[in-house]
Parts: structure tokens; C-alpha cells; sequence
């Protein structure tokens, strides 16, 4: 029997037009609408507006899927994320970073503030060097980038210079970190491959160097007058601390950029 | 739920599956064809490396939650700059619905607030359920029902103003 003593709410009519009007309501609504012409109209408003919205974008689902959205492309691109299974050390370090992301600004048991700043510092890496159009905000050649970066993490920031590892600094941008803004500095060598520094104030004052890999990249981080720094790049790990030391010996000494011959003599040195 | 066996294999069959409807939710939240396959992407980067945080339940849910929460930090993030308005010309021609062009259709989606837009389009375009979209948004129900209400009332608001020259095309 149709129930046509009750009223029927607008609530109703939005799940009757969404299609999740219990059945037995069903016959009351639609007798309604029959005898409420302005509810009809309403009703069929709806209706024609989630039918323009169908048929301007239900194409899309049908073009095919550009190659870079492809698993296998993203996994190729981030293979290390796919090892999580099998390394477990990589998993550790990882499972680490995003836990203590999502508990970001929680409690007492998250991983400590460089674990998480230096897997942050990480995954920027990963993000980032992988962006062919968009790999950073401000260029190289732009004057505000430095003071724009140096005003928002708090220090004065200086690009290193890694002209003597052929590696051209391309620009840098701003990024959220575990203790507030960060800068990422991306540069590029001849080849394509790419490094990247990251920096941002931490409560830590100061650590020794020290190296991390996972995946095709690595790290090398020190936190110096509570500002930490990751230089990240392919997985080689003299290079790195080659590239790691000359960043260092200019952000905390201020000493002038390595000459380019010097870069082999320096990987030897700092490297064993 | 994932079985034991293959479970790997169909996560990833799952999210391979998901891509095209992804696709078509980011165009129509962002009306930008790059910014959306851009979205996409992060989307399935994320997924795939928080793999071993997804235990069971419904892949495609997970996945528009993501692509949710993504297009909301990136909004909070443009809002912080100057405001540019995106309609996207490289796309195909207006396919004029049945009674408002795909343009109207597009600037009205771009009046509304960001997670009553959300709510619309996983309900119009995506198909989902109330309480599938109450578990995306991370709100009860109602809250989704009267999102959604809200939405009908200023597309339609938006559209009325623009009646007079969609009668005279008709």
C-alpha cells in the first residue's frame, strides 16, 4: 500500500534521485512528485545536471591511460617502494617515515625528529627528481631564490656549488618538514642524474655524517647548529660523501667551491 | 579482503583497474587535463608505497580517498597564492549534455566548495554510495546528503542566472 499520509522530505528526493530510496518508499515519493509539479521539476534538475556532468566527463575514463600512469612506470620509477616485502630494512625505514608522518606533531613513541626528517628529505628526493616538466619551483637563475628560501627555513642559505661533480644547480622549492619549512636545492649533472640537498631547522644541534641507501638512491645527512642537511642522489657512495663533504665544507666553513679537478682527489680522500 | 596468496598481484590488478575512473573523478574535481592526470599520479605513487597500510576493504574507496585528500592539500596550497582559474582548452570539444553545455557545467562545478563538489561528482560520476563517500570524506552521512544538497542548490542557482541565452540556443 502506498504510504501517502507521510510527507516527503527533501532528504528524500536527493536519495530518491541518487537511487538509494529504500524500494518500499518508493511509490509514496513518486506519487508525490506527481501531484507536487515544482518538486518534479526539482527532481528533474537533478537529474539533467548529473547527466551533463556524465556526459562531459564519463569520456575521460575511456581515453587510454597515458604511459606515465601506468604501474609498471610508476613502479619502475619508484622501484624501491615496490622491495618493501623483501627488504626489510628499507621496510623498516620507510614504515618509520610514514607512520611517523601520520603521527606528525602526536606523541612520545615516534621515530626521532632526524629519522623522520631524513626519510622526509628522502622522499622529496624520490618525488622530485623524477618531475621532468616540474622538478622545482623557483630556477637557479631567479635572484629571490636564496633570500625567498633562507627568509621561510630561518637560516641564510647558500647553494653549494657542485660545479666540480659537473653538477649544475637547477632551482630549489619550499617544502613542508617534521619541524616546518624545508628547502630543496635540485641539481643536475650532464647525464640526467640528479642530486638533491635538503635543509630545515631541527631541535637536534648537531650528528655526525651519515650515509643511508634504499633503492637505486642514497643519502648522506648532518645536522650542524640545528639545521640538518640530506644530500641525496644515485647510490654511490663515495661519490656522495664526496659530494656530501664539498656541500658541507661550504654551507658550515664557508670555504669556496672545489675546483673541478679537485673533485677526483676529493672523492679519494673523503671516500675510503 | 585480500587472500593470502595473491594478494599482491590483485591489489595491483585492483589499482590497474581504478586508473581510468581515477582519471575522469581528477578531471572533473580539478577541469584541468594536466593537473589532473598529475593528481592521478601522486595518487598512485602513494598507494602503491603505503601498500602495507592497506589491510583489506575496497581498493577503488582507498584510492578516491587519496586522490580526495591530495586535491584538497594542493587547493590549501594554491589558496596561500594568487588565485588562477583553470579551463581547459586543450580538451575535447564541449560535449553539450543534454540540456547545459560542458562550459556551464565546468564553471559551475567551480563555484562550488571544494568537498561539496567532491561529494557530487563521487555520486553523479562515480557512482558511489552515501556511506562510501561519508567513509572518503571522513563524515557521517548526513553531512555528505547535505553537501550534496547544498551543491544542487547553487548549480542550479548558477544555472537559472544563465537560463535566457540556453533557451534562446535550444
Amino acid at each position: 500500500m502506498i504510504d501517502r499520509t507521510t510527507p516527503v522530505t527533501d532528504e528524500e528526493l536527493h536519495v530518491y534521485v541518487d537511487g538509494e530510496l529504500p524500494p518500499d518508499r518508493r511509490p509514496a515519493v513518486e506519487a508525490w512528485l506527481a501531484s507536487h509539479p515544482e518538486d518534479a521539476a526539482r527532481v528533474a534538475g537533478w537529474r539533467a545536471l548529473a547527466e551533463s556532468i556524465r556526459t562531459r566527463y564519463g569520456p575521460v575514463a575511456d581515453e587510454p591511460v597515458p604511459d606515465r600512469l601506468t604501474l609498471d612506470r610508476i613502479t619502475r620509477k619508484y622501484r624501491s617502494w615496490g622491495n618493501i616485502v623483501a627488504a626489510a630494512a628499507l621496510a623498516a625505514f620507510l614504515i618509520g617515515g610514514i607512520a611517523g608522518w601520520m603521527a606528525r606533531g602526536a606523541s612520545a613513541a615516534a621515530p626521532s625528529e632526524v629519522a623522520l626528517f631524513t626519510a622526509e628529505a628522502f622522499d622529496a628526493h624520490k618525488l622530485y627528481i623524477g618531475e621532468v616538466r616540474h622538478p622545482i619551483e623557483v630556477k637557479a637563475n631567479e635572484d629571490h631564490l636564496l633570500p625567498w628560501l633562507s627568509r621561510r627555513v630561518g637560516t641564510t642559505l647558500r647553494a653549494p656549488d657542485l660545479g666540480a661533480f659537473d653538477l649544475k644547480l637547477l632551482g630549489g622549492r619550499l617544502l613542508p618538514s617534521v619541524n616546518g619549512p624545508a628547502a630543496l636545492f635540485m641539481y643536475e649533472g650532464a647525464n640526467g642524474e640528479r642530486f638533491t640537498i635538503y635543509c630545515s631547522r631541527l631541535n637536534e644541534a648537531r650528528t655526525s655524517f651519515r650515509y643511508d641507501a634504499s633503492g637505486n638512491f642514497g643519502s648522506v645527512r648532518w645536522v650542524e647548529s640545528n639545521y640538518g642537511w640530506v644530500v641525496s642522489g644515485p647510490k654511490d657512495k663515495d661519490r656522495l660523501k664526496a659530494v656530501a663533504a664539498a656541500a658541507y665544507d661550504q654551507v658550515e666553513s664557508r670555504t669556496p667551491a672545489p675546483s673541478r679537478g679537485s673533485a677526483d682527489q676529493l672523492i679519494s680522500r673523503r671516500g675510503s | 579482503m585480500r587472500g593470502e596468496g595473491d594478494g599482491v598481484s590483485t591489489f595491483r590488478q585492483d589499482i590497474e583497474a581504478t586508473i581510468p575512473a581515477l582519471r575522469r573523478y581528477a578531471r572533473a574535481l580539478t577541469r584541468d587535463a594536466e593537473t589532473a592526470d598529475d593528481l592521478v599520479q601522486d595518487t598512485l605513487v602513494r598507494a602503491l608505497r603505503s601498500e602495507h597500510l592497506f589491510h583489506g576493504g575496497d581498493v577503488r574507496t582507498w584510492l578516491y580517498t587519496i586522490l580526495t585528500n591530495l586535491n584538497r592539500n594542493r587547493l590549501r596550497a594554491l589558496a596561500r597564492r594568487p588565485m588562477v582559474t583553470s579551463i581547459d582548452d586543450h580538451d575535447a570539444p564541449d560535449a553539450a549534455g543534454p540540456e547545459f553545455g560542458g562550459r556551464d557545467i565546468e564553471r559551475a562545478l567551480a563555484l562550488l566548495a571544494e568537498e561539496q563538489r567532491a561529494a557530487l561528482l563521487l555520486i553523479v560520476l562515480e557512482g558511489l554510495t552515501y556511506r562510501e563517500v561519508a567513509e572518503i570524506q571522513g563524515v557521517p552521512i548526513g553531512t555528505v546528503m547535505s553537501r550534496l544538497a547544498r551543491a544542487r542548490v547553487q548549480i542550479k542557482a548558477y544555472l537559472d542566472g544563465k537560463r535566457p541565452t540556453l533557451r534562446r540556443i535550444k
